[in-house]
């Protein structure tokens, strides 16, 4: 039988701009914090491995091997530790190596850390990074970069669909009013729709980024960490942590097309709906079940695409649901309770681990007062990275 | 003060300056910002606002409010010619200063801005008010610009595609420093104005009174745990 694996720690940097500090050093912040809240800071050496997730330290921070320097930075060798890239999906790909290894045996507890700081470059020079993911020859020398893909994708969709800017603004709203209760966003402020809609002076408020996409309908360049200590919930071990154990119920992951004119439809992100199909067979769950998400909204239209793919809503749908205000933190659905990307940041290797961080605290009924979710039974987080060519899917159970 | 005839040769001479009208602009926030000149008799509160950050050496603050200290009194006790001060405030709070002055009528040099209240553009906005001003009211053909931070950089050369005229002032170069001087022309004025600058106008009464009277902020950012 496969072992259950849990999560008994939780950590976690404000997110902003923490461009004066060495990457390792706010990896170690949060680690801290999560062996901390797990309560084995001083028996760190319990920890069997450490994987650690970063998308391109390389070029933001020139700086490498960061996952042997955190460990150095923690003083737990000899502890193993290695790096998981796998784009701006690098963090829930690290928690998915780490269940894999407490459910092979290899480990029983394990500290996933995830960090990025970007904010060395400027916002331009950070964009340009970040579509180094593209396909060098087809998108990416041809001046692609992911809010361009963000801007057609958007367009795409609101033709197809009738969504308007107003409805992308509305998620704006809805995800700076949870991000501005949360403690580690970036962006601890609320926006309305008036002003970066309505008013005569909102399209200068809020400018374009990469048409229809505008300020608040894009994620902010933002640095942090965030880090979970995972635990084998059958294996003695696990009764050396204070806290209960927030159950891994679900993980799933695919792959699609790195090109995106190679998929049949540009607006169907398989791989999103393959990820969720699969974390829904292996949670034994369907939608229905899910009590609240956390989805990557780098561009606010993926909250909408996201929620589709993974069955919350009909296709093409989901933004009259965001007019009825079902995904705000009182509605049918909450998405992004966090804040999501749009506020809380998008610290590209940290992010899935993140949205895992909000997961736990959520089901443990730990967040800030007026954003908890009421009675949640389980959270589902997505983490896409490309323009959805590499998606993870996790769901998380409060047993 | 009285003005003697040594005063009077101390004083620089002006140009005389247009009005620029207030106007209001709503924030992300939904907060109102209204923008206009400050009046001299204001120079204490604008003081008294800046001075905190004299000490905050983030992001370059210390540089820009000691400059901008030393500015204001230049302009408060006519000892820097042709120079205006715009001030935005929401609720009458002071949440950014623009300050710039007067080559002559066709060269604006600009000096600095001063965001108090961060993460809502508020000195984008109050940056772009000051264009606005040398080039629509003052009638400027260029306005001659320096960076002391590195969000100053990626804010005006960067997103405003500044033409950087250093070659062309090898001696003397901007005022401030000496430092690389970048220059927005009427042209690219007239191509980046309609997604940079905006406001309503005419202000109404009832808000344009909400800023009447100025007063400093009470919190700072730049400051944790900053108290008055």
């Amino acid at each position: 039988m496969t072992a259950r694996v849990g999560i008994v720690g939780v950590g976690h940097t404000r997110f902003g701009n923490s461009s004066e500090y060495d990457l390792a050093d706010v990896m170690a912040y949060a680690a801290t914090d999560a062996l901390i809240d797990a309560g084995i800071l001083e028996q760190r050496h319990e920890v069997d491995q450490v994987f650690v997730a970063n998308m391109a330290s390389g070029i933001f921070c020139h700086q490498t091997s960061v996952a042997s320097s955190l460990v150095s930075r923690m003083d737990m060798e000899p502890v193993p530790a290695e790096l998981i890239e796998n784009g701006p999906a690098s963090g829930a790909s690290a928690v998915k190596v780490a269940y894999m290894a407490i459910a092979s045996g290899m480990a029983d507890v394990v500290l996933v850390v995830g960090g990025e700081i970007m904010r060395k470059l400027t916002g331009w020079e950070a964009t340009d990074t970040v579509a180094t993911m593209l396909h060098t020859e087809a998108e990416y020398n041809m001046g692609l970069t992911l809010p361009s893909f963000g801007g057609m994708f958007a367009r795409l969709y609101m033709d197809k669909y009738g969504c308007t800017e107003r409805d992308l603004a509305l998620i704006a709203v809805k995800d700076h009013d949870n991000g501005a209760l949360n403690q580690y966003a970036h962006v601890q402020g609320t926006c309305t729709i008036d002003a970066i809609h309505d008013n005569v002076t909102a399209s200068v408020v809020n400018n374009y980024v990469a048409e229809p996409l505008r300020m608040y309908s894009t994620c902010p360049v933002t640095d942090g960490a965030a880090a979970l200590v995972l635990v084998n919930m059958d294996s003695p071990k696990a009764a050396l942590f204070k806290k209960k154990a927030v159950r891994i119920a679900g993980v799933g992951s695919a792959t699609d097309t790195h090109c995106v004119h190679n998929r049949k439809d540009p607006l169907l992100l398989d791989a999103v709906r393959i990820a969720g199909e699969k974390a829904y067979k292996m949670a034994g769950i369907g939608p229905k079940d899910i009590s609240f998400a956390e989805l990557h909204d780098a561009f606010v239209i993926l909250e909408l695409a996201i929620s589709e793919e993974v069955g919350f809503f009909d296709r093409g749908k989901s933004y009259l649901a965001v007019r009825k205000g079902e995904t705000t933190i009182h509605g049918s659905l909450p998405i992004n309770p966090s804040g999501g990307l749009k506020s809380k940041g998008h610290p590209v290797g940290a992010t899935g681990v993140s949205q895992v961080v909000e997961l736990v605290r959520q089901l443990r009924g730990e967040v800030e007062e007026g954003r908890q979710v009421r009675d949640p039974k389980y959270g589902m987080s997505v983490n896409f990275g490309g323009f959805g060519n590499n998606v993870v899917a996790i769901i998380c159970a409060k047993d | 003060m009285a003005i003697d005839a040594l005063e009077l040769k101390l004083r620089p001479p002006e140009l005389g300056l247009n009005p620029y009208p207030a106007k209001m602009i709503t924030l992300a926030s939904g907060e109102v910002m209204v923008v206009r000149e400050a009046k001299r008799e204001e120079v204490g509160v604008l003081l008294g606002t800046v001075f905190p950050l004299i000490g905050v050496p983030a992001d370059y603050y210390d540089i820009v409010a000691a400059r901008m200290y030393e500015e204001l009194l230049g302009w408060y006790r006519y000892r820097t010619a042709n120079e205006f001060v715009l001030v935005g405030a929401i609720n009458g709070v002071i949440a950014g200063i623009v300050n710039s002055r007067s080559v002559d009528h066709k060269l604006g040099m600009s000096l600095h801005t001063l965001t108090i209240k961060r993460g809502l553009r508020v000195g984008a906005q109050l940056f772009a008010a000051k264009m606005e001003n040398h080039i629509e009211y003052q009638g400027a053909d260029e306005v001659h610009i320096v960076a002391e931070s590195p969000n100053g950089w990626k804010r005006w050369m960067i997103e405003y595609e500044l033409e950087d005229r250093s070659h062309l002032y090898p001696g003397v170069r901007h005022e401030l420093g000496g430092v690389p001087t970048f220059t927005l022309t009427r042209k690219l004025w007239d191509a980046v104005k309609a997604s940079k600058c905006t406001g309503t106008r005419p202000v109404p009464p009832e808000i344009l009174a909400t800023s009447k009277k100025l007063s400093m902020p009470t919190e700072y950012t730049q400051i944790p745990g900053f108290k008055r």
